[in-house]
């Protein structure tokens, strides 16, 4: 039996994990594809970029959560669960902008140097539309990995999907439970195909 | 009318570049790779370098469109040092054509053979007409190849647009490595012939890297040996088949 009211509350709590994994996705992206062309320019300071992304990815999740409230300014709820999916969310793509870029071929890199392509003509003609399958490849696996990990973002009060999960644990009820993780785990598969659609468009 | 008058300025051929190594070492990781070589390529010459497998061909090359800079000593392009131009401008007047082709994978061949004339500015027509011209040169006509991918040609194919690559914006200079290593002995001498009728039509210096004798024979107006880094001989090709130094006879031992 679906409780009264359960239908309403999903609709809303969906919106709002959309909403949160959207904002993280874009501040991630925004912050970890200009970071990687930079790391991509400094291979020295490369390895201590990725170092602190990958540090910043072993804290657990919830842990990371808790981290979050006592900065000022974010505190409890939405936006201390927004900063702490886009620190997530920052290591798949930082790596596979990095590996996008640095991956093109040295002759077709060279030959762009000899045909006198100025850096920013090399960025945007060369190494971002080559290295945009891996790119997009990094976001694909952000998104779906910021689905599930968004969830537990309802502990610290921040909604989403978490809601029904936390609250089908403490009243033990199964069906609350299956509430919040089924549409999460649709969520994760549609965004999964649909951004596997555009990396293969792009190809 | 201002704006069509400075576009026909663009495509005009360049000047010939001259090139000149002024006592220029190149050291890699500590280890001597060029030593101390001094040579003059005066314009519209061409040079061959030729050399063994890991002589300093490609290094060399490399040195004159500031790819690198030499260690010590002055490479001079134009009568002025490498290190004194705008290296994107240098680059732009100098064709050069990588030992691997190099082509964008990304790009059709059409876009690819018009690369400098666009990174220039050339108005479309015009650049449309040029990459035309050169592709039927080459031998691979605009209808059936300019809308491909590098990656659906032969191997051959591609170094063919490779060189029309380098030549579309009518550079003064041309750096060649090895352009023909991987095609058929027919093809390959009907490209040589075109080289040599370009250099009759438009006055390029150019500095073209083998390892084969007889091209370098059919082709220099200048020869230049290297071996393990040092330029055991610097003449024109009759002097060359003179020649008594070790490496050279090694060289000719071929033609025999
Ligand atoms: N970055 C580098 N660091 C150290 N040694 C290098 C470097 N690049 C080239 N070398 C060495 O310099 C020497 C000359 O290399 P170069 O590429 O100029 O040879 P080449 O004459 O063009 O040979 P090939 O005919 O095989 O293309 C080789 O012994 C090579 O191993
Ligand atoms: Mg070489």
């Amino acid at each position: 039996m679906i409780p009264h009211g359960m239908l309403e509350d999903l609709g809303e709590l969906s919106l709002e994990h959309l909403e949160m994994v959207f904002i993280a996705m874009l501040a991630a992206a925004a912050i970890a594809i200009p970071g990687a062309i930079l790391l991509s320019r400094k291979p020295r300071i490369s390895r201590w970029g990725l170092g602190f992304a990958n540090i910043l990815q072993t804290v657990p999740s919830l842990a990371l959560f808790g981290f979050l409230i006592p900065i000022p300014f974010l505190g409890v709820g939405k936006a201390t669960a927004v900063v702490a999916l886009t620190l997530y969310a920052l290591l798949p793509i930082l790596r596979n902008t990095l590996v996008g870029i640095t991956g093109v071929d040295a002759a077709v890199r060279e030959s762009a140097v000899a045909m006198g392509m100025t850096p920013g003509q090399i960025l945007w003609q060369v190494e971002l539309p080559l290295g945009a399958k891996a790119i997009l490849a990094g976001v694909r696996i952000a998104t779906v990995t910021t689905i599930g990990t968004a969830t537990i973002a309802a502990a610290i009060g921040a909604g989403g999907l978490g809601v029904f999960i936390f609250r089908g644990i403490a009243e033990f009820d199964t069906v609350q439970i299956l509430a919040g993780a089924i549409p999460a785990a649709l969520m994760a598969l549609l965004a999964d195909e649909l951004l596997g659609w555009v990396e293969r468009r792009v190809a | 009318m201002t704006n069509g008058l400075l576009r026909k300025v663009y495509s005009l051929p360049s000047e010939p570049l001259a090139v000149e190594f002024r006592d220029v070492s190149y050291l890699a990781s500590g280890r001597p790779i060029l030593n101390h070589l001094s040579f003059q390529v005066p314009a519209g010459q061409t040079l061959i370098l030729l050399g063994r497998s890991g002589s300093g061909k490609t290094t060399a090359l490399r040195l004159i469109n500031g790819l690198l800079m030499p260690s010590s000593g002055q490479v001079l392009v134009g009568g002025r040092p490498v290190s004194e131009w705008d290296l994107i401008d240098l680059r732009r007047k100098t064709g050069y054509v990588i030992q691997e082709s190099g082509l964008f994978p990304h790009f059709t061949v059409e876009r690819n053979v018009g690369l400098v004339p666009s990174l220039l500015k050339w108005a479309a027509p015009e650049q449309g007409a040029r990459v035309r011209e050169l592709l039927d040169q080459i031998g691979l006509p605009h209808a059936e190849f300019g809308r491909r991918r590098p990656g659906e040609l032969s191997g051959g194919q591609r170094q063919r647009v490779g060189v029309a690559r380098a030549l579309a914006a009518r550079p003064g200079l041309m750096l060649l490595d090895e352009p023909f290593g991987a095609l058929d002995p027919v093809t390959r001498l009907e490209l040589q012939r075109q080289l040599l009728d370009l250099r009759e039509r438009e006055l390029i210096t150019s500095v073209f890297v083998t390892h084969d004798v007889r091209e370098a024979l059919k082709l220099g107006t200048v020869i230049g040996l290297l071996n393990r880094g040092e330029l055991e001989f610097f003449g024109s090709p009759a002097e060359f088949q003179e020649s008594e130094g070790d490496e050279a006879r090694r060289f000719l031992e071929v033609l025999k």
